[in-house]
């Protein structure tokens, strides 16, 4: 809770130093992009959170967001219904999870390994699907893209974004799994300890191709909505970093990459820091060529600032003797 | 004038008070043996010796001058080595790397190899270990690991030897060429001071008795005074007899079964026996028997390689642990902290895990009511001393550790519960309510198997002692014929 305050409290603090720096900066058109941006971002976060909870890493998501990005317009294009087009990238994707989980449980291989390899090859196999041709839906489909670019108007002439809905959706049932669920006890307690949850009767195995198969299939969601957004996908490009930015949110989020512990929350809430950073760098009249070097540095910074508050915590918690 | 003594030296750990106000002395050319049970904070004061842990109080002298010993490195230079207990080498070097290992010669800033080899072979020809300087130290037998550990304290001019339980893993012929080494540093004039459990040894080879009790002095016994029984007496400080508790039990039906079973780790052999509901049966054999592997199969960590093993009269097909808890089993691991517990997580968490997937009412959906009522319960009947069931077990002493593995377990009302080294590392307190606990279990029908490194604790616990050797049961003890000896000829292969 603590964690998820102190993120909370960044986030703030940028929104309003920004604000101070451009005012502009809080138009509502503005702040609706921020919203797309970060629900779009969350999502992924959210998936990546799973498969880091167990102690795992997933690089492959760009390339997969990539992958998806290409496929979606092309079976549509080849004539297939959106409900066909869209079911058979989610269960790509899904498939993709499961064989990454089997690899890293039944083989024993490094998830590092084998989803930097999934993030060669889904990128380089997309490229020669597509020729390296931009892929997109032209003007048709614009129903099937509200799911991406529609807003909810609220009024006032301020609108929510759909995506933020999905990106609610997709944060409540997360939270319920992993805080509710017995499945997400056992991840949180795998993640802690591998060999006592074992010991302990859990089906550590099962458990973790479980978290490869939600964190890909999140990929695919995101990969879905990533296309609809841009409706002009480049294979080279698209969704390049984004398994980083996935990544660096969920650790600002709370997550800790040696696994077992994150909130669903802190993760969304990370996600909107990334998102809310990149903005502000754009609005402020702050080089671009800097974004990277600030986005790296103000992570860093928090994750110095957590590990420091966390060895005052121990010491004190130790001292007492209890 | 004592060689190395230490004044009123404590320690407190998180949780526990490891050593109070404890003094000791030990004179060059003496063999000074410290025994103590479990817990009664021996290794923690070897290890303040050696400069590993720091003392919250007291002093170290070394030859009458008080020294401040803040790392193994000053304590090198006092000459005082420490031989651990579990044996601290890097297997993927050579023995000879291993002996030097950071105190490597040099020449123009290159490791001298040659000077490392010849050093190797003079330290091992010393302790007559025919063993080659360049075979990698995890190719060894064990055995042959614990004698390089000696020669390596040895190979630095140490003064003062401090050996924790050096013979928990040796046969009884490298025990005995350990015991010759002894007698002959002792005649060279170097303060030996010996922990160990096995309390034949230490009559054999103590000049002088040093007994711990729950992190204090509890006495000292000369030459002449060493006898097995008096050295039982203060370490448990109180009557044997009621300190274990032993009831006998009626023998009921047998409930669990090992019928040619196969422990990966030795093919060869063939186990088999039987627990009785109602019954202690006690494992005991030296270290790297298969005490643990046996239960690590049974409780399906390990698959069998063969053989089948009957609950209840029926035959269960256990690859894994969940396997083994449908079938009515609970294990008690050996290390609470790698395997028992989840450290970062709350009590309640920890107390709840195994149950989650039995008591979810609707698919899935853990039900934290239950496992908040478990850990209440257990709390309670465990006597826990812990804040709240909330609090991060890390921050529990060792013995109320040990408690919430039990809990854990007992929640789930196993008809068969496997403990391995029930008791190590707990303080006297907690070891007394896990005995009482152990009884009680049996009381109620269950079926109770122990494997434990404590002789004492055997003897005074079991109906009836399985004992290995080398992956093989060498024999079975009835509780009329339990005795030290007997069990140490079995464990050592001697009466095989």
């Amino acid at each position: 809770m603590k964690k998820i305050l102190g993120i909370l409290g960044l986030l703030v603090a940028i929104f309003v130093v920004t604000w101070i720096v451009e005012p502009k900066f809080v138009s509502a058109y503005n702040l609706q992009n921020i919203i797309r941006w970060t629900s779009l971002f969350g999502i992924i976060s959210i998936g990546v959170a799973f498969v880091i909870i167990t102690g795992g890493i997933d690089l492959s998501i760009g390339s997969l967001i990539g992958l998806v990005g290409c496929l979606l317009p092309m079976l549509l294009a080849a004539g297939y219904s959106p409900v066909i087009a869209l079911l058979a990238v989610v269960v790509l994707s899904l498939a993709i999870g499961l064989m990454h989980g089997l690899l890293i449980t039944r083989l024993g291989l490094q998830p590092f390994v084998v989803t930097l390899c999934g993030l060669l090859f889904y990128r380089g196999f997309a490229r020669w699907l597509t020729h390296d041709q931009v892929q997109g839906f032209g003007s048709s489909y614009e129903g099937l893209r509200q799911l991406a670019i529609g807003k909810v108007s609220l009024g006032g002439g301020f609108a929510l974004p759909i995506p933020f809905f999905l990106l609610l959706l997709a944060g409540v049932l997360a939270a319920l799994f992993l805080n509710r669920t017995i499945w997400g006890r056992y991840l949180l307690a795998l993640g802690r300890n591998e060999t006592a949850a074992r010991y302990s009767g859990i089906q550590i195995e099962r458990m973790k191709v479980l978290a490869y198969v939600l964190c890909s299939g999140t990929a695919g969601l995101g990969g879905i909505l990533f296309a609809l957004d841009v409706n002009s996908v480049q294979p080279a490009a698209h969704g390049n970093f984004y398994e980083l930015y996935a990544i660096a949110a969920a650790v600002l989020g709370g997550c800790s990459l040696r696994g077992g512990e994150g909130s669903i929350l802190g993760v969304v809430i990370g996600a909107a820091v990334m998102r809310l950073l990149y903005n502000a760098i754009n609005v402020s009249g702050i080089p671009t060529q800097l974004e990277f070097a600030i986005i790296g540095a103000v992570i860093l910074a928090g994750v110095i600032a957590d590990e420091l508050i966390r060895r005052v915590a121990s010491r004190r918690r130790a001292g007492r003797g209890d | 004038m004592a060689l190395l003594a230490a004044r009123g030296i404590s320690k407190r750990f998180p949780g526990v008070l490891a050593l109070d106000a404890v003094d000791m002395a030990v004179e060059a050319g003496e063999v000074l043996a410290v025994i103590g049970e479990n817990g009664a904070g021996k290794s923690t004061l070897m290890k303040i010796l050696a400069g590993i842990e720091i003392p919250d109080s007291g002093e170290v002298v070394r030859d009458g001058e008080s020294v401040n010993i803040d790392s193994p490195r000053r304590a090198a230079a006092l000459g005082i080595a420490l031989i651990h207990q579990e044996l601290n080498f890097c297997a993927n070097l050579s023995v000879a790397a291993n002996l030097y290992l950071g105190r490597e010669p040099e020449q123009w800033g290159l490791i001298d190899r040659a000077a490392i080899r010849e050093g190797a072979v003079h330290a091992l020809a010393q302790l007559e270990l025919e063993v080659s300087p360049d075979v990698l130290m995890g190719d060894l037998p064990i055995g042959h690991q614990q004698l390089v550990e000696i020669a390596k304290a040895l190979s630095t001019e140490a003064r003062v030897l401090i050996m924790d339980e050096p013979t928990s893993s040796l046969t009884s012929q490298e025990a005995e060429a350990l015991f010759a080494v002894i007698n002959e540093l002792r005649e060279r004039g170097v303060a030996i001071v010996y922990i160990s459990h096995r309390l034949g040894e230490v009559e054999a080879l103590a000049d002088r008795v040093l007994v711990l009790c729950d992190g204090q002095n509890a006495g000292e016994l000369d030459r002449a005074e060493i006898s097995h029984d008096a050295m039982v007496a203060k370490m448990v400080g109180r009557d044997v007899a009621q300190y274990y508790a032993h009831q006998a039990h009626p023998a009921g039906d047998i409930a669990l079964q090992a019928e040619d079973l196969v422990i990966p780790a030795w093919p060869d052999h063939r186990l088999n026996f039987a627990v009785r509901r109602g019954q202690l049966v006690g494992i005991a054999g030296l270290v790297g028997a298969g005490r643990t592997e046996l239960l690590q199969v049974l409780f399906g960590i390990v698959p069998a390689l063969g053989g089948r093993v009957l609950i209840d009269g029926a035959p269960h097909a256990i690859r894994s642990p969940v396997d083994a808890i449908r079938a009515g089993l609970a294990l008690v691991p050996e290390d609470r902290k790698q395997q028992g517990l989840i450290l970062e997580m709350a009590l309640r968490d920890n107390i709840g895990l195994p149950g989650l997937g039995h008591y979810q009412r609707v698919a899935g959906w853990a039900n934290f009511a239950r496992q908040a009522a478990d850990a209440d319960q257990m709390i309670e009947r465990l006597a826990i001393r812990t804040p709240g069931p909330a609090q991060i077990v890390q921050y529990l002493s060792g013995g109320n550790q040990q408690k919430v593995v039990l809990g854990k377990w007992l929640a789930l009302e196993p008809r068969v519960l496997l403990l391995d080294e029930p008791t190590r590392g707990i303080d006297i307190g907690a070891k007394q309510a896990i005995y009482h606990l152990m009884e009680e279990l049996a009381e109620s029908g269950v079926a109770v198997l122990f494997a434990s490194s404590e002789l004492e604790e055997i003897l005074g616990m079991a109906d009836e002692v399985l004992v290995m050797h080398e992956g093989r049961i060498t024999g079975q003890l009835q509780r009329d014929a339990l005795s030290e000896e007997a069990i140490m000829s079995l464990a050592t292969g001697k009466a095989a």
